[in-house]
C-alpha cells in the first residue's frame, strides 16, 4: 500500500473528517439521526481505514490492542455506572430523571453518557475484530 | 415506486450474491446490498436505521468479510450435490414466512398495533419528558434503555468471543510463527488488500 501515491493523500484528508463525523454523530445524536452505535462503527472504520493504507502496525502504534480491550469494558461499564448512579441517587436503575435537579436535565446528561459509553464498547470492538482478524 | 425498485435491485443482488462463486465480488455486492437496503430505509423515513445499515452492512461488515477472506480463500469451494432434506426444510421455511408476511400490517397503517398507543404516547409525552428533539434518540436510550443496555452487552460479549477463538496469545502465537512460514501469508494478505482498495 505505500506505493499508492493517491491512495496516500486522499486518506490522509479524510481520516480526519471521517474522525470529526464520528464524533458528530456521537454528539449530535439527540438532535439528528445518530447515536453510540454509529458513531462507534464510523470511528473504527477511520482507523481501519488507516491501517489498510498505512499498515496495521502503524494503526497498533496509533491504539495499542490493550488500550482497545480497556475501552471496549469501561464503555459497558459507564452504561451500568449511570444506572447504578440513578440507583444510588434515590430512582430506578436507569432512571435519568434524578441525576440532575431537574428530570430533562437529568435525562440529557443520562443520554449523553450512556451514549458515549455506547460508542467507546462499539468502536473498540470492532477496532479489536479487525485487528484480531488482520493479524498476520 | 421507487420501493419497487430497490426490492428488485434487492432481489437481483440477493441471487447474483448466491450464485457467484468468486468470494470477493459476492462480498462487494453485499456491500451494495446493504446500500440499496438503506436507500429502502431513506424512502420509508427511517433515517436512523438506514444510517446504521449503511455504517455496519455497508461498512464494517463488508470489511470483516474481506479480512476473513485474506485469511482463508477468496473462491468457493466446488459445489456440491443438493440436499433435497434441506431443500425441502427450506421452502417450507419460506412457505409459513409467506404465511406470516400475510399478517403484517400495512406500511403507515395507523391501526397498526404499535400505533394504536405506543406511539401517541411517545410522540405527545416525549418532548416533555426527555427534551430530546430526536425521539428515536429518547425511545432508544431512555424509555428502552434497558434492551440498549443488553445490545451493549451483546457486543462486548461478541468481542470477547472473538478475541477467544481467533486472539491468540503470545507464547502460542510465537510458537506458531515458528511452524507456519510467515511470509507466504502475509504476502497473500496484502495481495488481496490491493484488490480491495
Amino acid at each position: 500500500m505505500e506505493h499508492h501515491l493517491v491512495l496516500r493523500v486522499v486518506a490522509k484528508l479524510l481520516i480526519p473528517m471521517i474522525l470529526i463525523f464520528a464524533l458528530y454523530v456521537q454528539f449530535h445524536g439527540d438532535y439528528g439521526p445518530g447515536g453510540g452505535f454509529q458513531a462507534g462503527v464510523i470511528f473504527a472504520s477511520a482507523l481501519i481505514l488507516y491501517s489498510l493504507i498505512f499498515g496495521v502496525e502503524n494503526a497498533r502504534s496509533v491504539i495499542s490492542f490493550n488500550v482497545l480491550r480497556i475501552i471496549s469494558a469501561f464503555g459497558l461499564l459507564l452504561y451500568i455506572g449511570v444506572g447504578i448512579a440513578a440507583l444510588i441517587s434515590g430512582g430506578n436503575f436507569l432512571d435519568y430523571n434524578v441525576l440532575a435537579s431537574d428530570p430533562v436535565s437529568g435525562q440529557h446528561i443520562g443520554i449523553l453518557l450512556i451514549e458515549l459509553g455506547v460508542g467507546m464498547t462499539v468502536a473498540a470492538v470492532m477496532m479489536m475484530t479487525f485487528f484480531i482478524f488482520s493479524r498476520p | 415506486m421507487v420501493d419497487i425498485v430497490l426490492l428488485t435491485f434487492l432481489v437481483i443482488l440477493g441471487m447474483a450474491i448466491i450464485r457467484l462463486g468468486s468470494l470477493f465480488a459476492a462480498v462487494m455486492l453485499t456491500g451494495i446490498f446493504s446500500l440499496v437496503a438503506a436507500c429502502l430505509y431513506v424512502s420509508m423515513d427511517a433515517v436512523d436505521v438506514a444510517f446504521t445499515e449503511a455504517a455496519v452492512g455497508g461498512g464494517i461488515a463488508t470489511l470483516l468479510f474481506l479480512s476473513t477472506i485474506a485469511l482463508t480463500t477468496s473462491q468457493e469451494k466446488s459445489k456440491e450435490k443438493v440436499s433435497m432434506s434441506a431443500l425441502i426444510v427450506v421452502l417450507l421455511t419460506g412457505t409459513f414466512l409467506m404465511f406470516g408476511v400475510a399478517d403484517i400490517p400495512k406500511f403507515g397503517d395507523s391501526s397498526a398495533p404499535a400505533h394504536r398507543y405506543l406511539s401517541d404516547r411517545y410522540i405527545n409525552k416525549s418532548p416533555n419528558e426527555i427534551g430530546v428533539p430526536n425521539m428515536v434518540t429518547s425511545v432508544l436510550a431512555s424509555y428502552r434503555g434497558y434492551d440498549t443496555m443488553g445490545e451493549v452487552t451483546v457486543i462486548f460479549t461478541a468481542g470477547i468471543a472473538v478475541l477467544m477463538l481467533l486472539g491468540r496469545g503470545r507464547r502460542s502465537r510465537a510458537g506458531r510463527n515458528g511452524a507456519i512460514p510467515n511470509s507466504d501469508q502475509s504476502s497473500s494478505v496484502s495481495q488481496r488488500e490491493k484488490g480491495t482498495v
